[in-house]
Parts: structure tokens; sequence; C-alpha cells
């Protein structure tokens, strides 16, 4: 089995134990690819919400669009942008908002377009600590 | 008789469909990215097989975290676009081998040992379509069969690459052992570096994005213990789609023609690069 990824920094596996913490917000999410969904979401974002087992920050974290604090509590990213593009945000918006530095989506499609995000200096968190 | 013709790596970017269902491929943006894949057009026009094998991962698309199947074969007459939380894409509705598709599901399940999970209804998201936009553009009708292979890239544990690869070499007997006549076609999709999610995102590695279409073409046997961990240290906790390539690679003898290859970055958040490999033995 594949161990040794926990000291990769700014990423969140889709591990087992992240799917058993984020199961019912990720499911919850899903249902977004449902048009009558999406429109009962978009009528009463609570009163949808309510419908689903999530925990009252889960909860919070989507209905304040919280990007990273939805991936501390389980979430995973093909899930969480189902909610970013009913918002009208592009997955470079996403990028972004979750991005270390915080910055604009402009600031970060101008990043990807120098080059990305360098693998130097990104592989390990000790190298993430030193800076 | 039955044999695979050919295979093709390249990465299923969603914006890549966006453009070109938006008719988007002249702006400065997008220009560099389809001057460098109209080669790759004019070669499909001119080598259509009948039946592309289609390795692909669906993204919280048709399977959510409730059951998520390693992999997962298509085996339906047709596959719809998935509406995957924007609405479906709009293209045309892929059309299945069902009679090749059953014959790989008992062949690989009864005589190889893999263990698929059969999909009488599937629908098909951006992983699958946008490499069939990239080769064929917006025709009416897609001008092939499509047998979908969709691969569990999204939760950990996945396959493994050397268990990927295996899969692509026992797909080669079993095309073989088809009694109908069938040129396939075998393509493995995602990757290449990408990470969409987390403060690290927006990683890019093009240099291992390069080194990895070298080895694949010239050396696959050399990749296969890459793990996941690598990949996704180094490729970003998407670009481990990566494995899937080694599917098709295993698919096709070790000796291979190189029809073409190109690289190009930044598409969307995702390095891209893209090579067609045709059957050295044929």
């Amino acid at each position: 089995m594949e161990t040794g990824y926990q000291d990769i920094p700014g990423t969140y596996v889709q591990d087992g134990e992240h799917c058993r913490k984020g199961y019912h917000l990720n499911q919850c999410l899903m249902t977004l690819n449902k048009a009558h969904c999406r429109e009962a979401f978009r009528a009463d974002e609570a009163a949808y919400l309510a419908g689903f087992k999530l925990t009252e920050p889960q909860r919070d974290a989507i209905l304040k669009r919280q990007w990273l604090e939805m991936l501390r509590l389980g979430g995973n990213v093909y899930f969480t942008f189902k909610l970013a593009a009913f918002d009208g945000m592009t997955m470079q918006d996403l990028g972004a908002a979750m991005s270390r530095e915080g910055m604009s989506g402009d600031e970060f499609r101008k990043m990807m377009l120098d080059g990305g995000r360098s693998i130097e200096g990104n592989r390990y968190v000790s190298e993430w600590e030193q800076n | 008789m039955a044999k695979i013709v050919h295979g093709m790596g390249s990465p299923h970017v969603p914006s890549i469909g966006a453009a070109i269902d938006h008719h988007k491929e002249a702006e400065e943006y997008w220009k560099p990215f389809f001057d460098g894949i109209e080669p790759v057009r004019d070669w499909h026009k001119n080598n259509l097989p009948d039946t592309i094998i289609l390795v692909y991962n669906d993204h919280a698309s048709t399977f959510s975290l409730q059951t998520i199947p390693t992999f997962a074969l298509g085996l339906a007459d047709e596959f719809e676009p998935a509406d995957e939380g924007y609405g479906p894409r709009p293209v045309p509705v892929v059309k299945g081998d069902p009679e090749l598709a059953w014959h790989l599901a008992n062949v690989l399940v009864s005589d190889e040992g893999f263990d698929l999970t059969l999909c009488n209804e599937l629908d098909v998201d951006h992983g699958l379509t946008v490499p069939l936009s990239i080769a064929y553009n917006r025709p009416d009708a897609w001008p092939v069969k499509v047998i979908p292979l969709a691969v569990n890239m999204v939760q950990a544990p996945q396959p493994s690459v050397k268990r990927c690869y295996a899969l692509g070499k026992a797909i080669a007997r079993a095309v073989a052992s088809f009694p109908g006549e069938r040129n396939v076609a075998v393509w493995g999709t995602g990757g290449m570096s990408h990470q969409l999610q987390g403060e690290r995102a927006g990683l890019l590695n093009v240099e291992y994005d390069a080194q990895f279409i070298e080895d694949l073409v010239n050396n696959p046997d050399s990749l296969e213990g890459l793990t996941y961990t690598e990949l996704l240290r180094e490729t970003g906790s998407e670009g481990v789609e990566l494995a899937m390539w080694m599917i098709m690679r295993g698919a096709l003898p070790l000796e291979v023609q190189e029809q073409y290859r190109f690289m190009h970055r930044p598409v969307s958040n995702t390095s891209y690069g893209v090579t067609i490999l045709k059957n050295g033995e044929l």
C-alpha cells in the first residue's frame, strides 16, 4: 500500500480517512449534478443543506464558500468545484481562492501563463516550513 | 481478426472541450494549442479505427463516493454525455461496441483475473468526450465506436501503475482472441502534471512530464514501479491520472512507431502533452 504522502505540502490526499471525514459533504455537493437540485439549492441554500448529514462546520463552510475549509473538513475538489461552478467560478478562480499566497483569479491565471507553480521548493512540507 | 492498431496518450482538460464547444480556437490563449494539435486531427482523419477502448476516469459525474469501481467497463449501445454540474456538453451521443465489450468482459474477468465492474448504463463525462473532441473536432456523429473503461483515480487506493500496465497487456490478448473483424485503438487519457486543489494549486512539472512521455514511448517497462506517492509529489494531486496512460501502453507491443508528439502549457491549470503510437508489429 501507498505510504509517505503525508509530507506533501498544501495537498489534501483523498485517502480513506479523508473519505470518511468528508463523505456526506461530498455526497451533498454531488447532487448539484442534477438541474432540479441546483434550482432547489438556489431557492434556499440553508433549507437544502438541512436535508444532508453535514456537521455544523461543514454546513458553515458551504454557506460561506470557505474553499480551503471544505477540504480540511473532508471535501474533495471534484465535488467542491460543483459548488464553485454553481457560483460562476472557473477552476482557476477556485485555484486562486485556495492558493497558499492568497491571490486573485487574474493573478492565478498569470502564474499559470508564466509556467505555473514550480515544483522546486514545493515537494515537501519541510521546504514550506523553512520559508 | 481483431487487432490493436494504435494508441494515444492525451490529457482530457475540460476547458479544451469548452473552447471547442464555444468556438474559441482562434483566440490568443488557445491558438498555440489548437495549432499544435492540428497534426493530431490530420493523422486521425487517415487512421480511423472501428472502435476505441477509451481509458479515462470519471470525475464525480457518474460515480460518487457511494460506489467506487476500480475498473468499470461500458457495455451499452450508447453512452450519454453527463451533466457534471453545469449541463452536459453539447456533443454527440457516444456509440458503444457491445459485442467487443462483452468479449473483453468475458476474457478479462474469466481468463485474465481482472475483476471489472460491468456497466450497462454509464453517462460519460469530459474525461471521455474531450479526447474525442481533440481528435475529431465537432462532428455531427462521432466517426468511431467507443468502449469506455473508467478507472478510479479520485479515491485512494487507486489501481497500481503496475496493475494498469498489466491490464493493458491483458486487453491486447483479449482483443487478439475476438472472433470478429476490428481495428481497435486504445487511448490513455488524463494528466499531465496538474494540481487543482489546496494551497499548492497550480503546480506544473513540465520536465517530469517530458521524461514520462519519453519513457512511456521508448522504455515503458521502466515506469512499471511508479508509485502514486511519487506522482502526487511530482505531478500534483490530479497528475496521478498519468497511470491510465500505462493501460494504453501495455496494450501495444514494445515496438511502436511514434507518429506525433506535442507539448504545451498551460491549458487552464494543466500541462498538456500528446503522443500517438502506431503498433510496430503490424
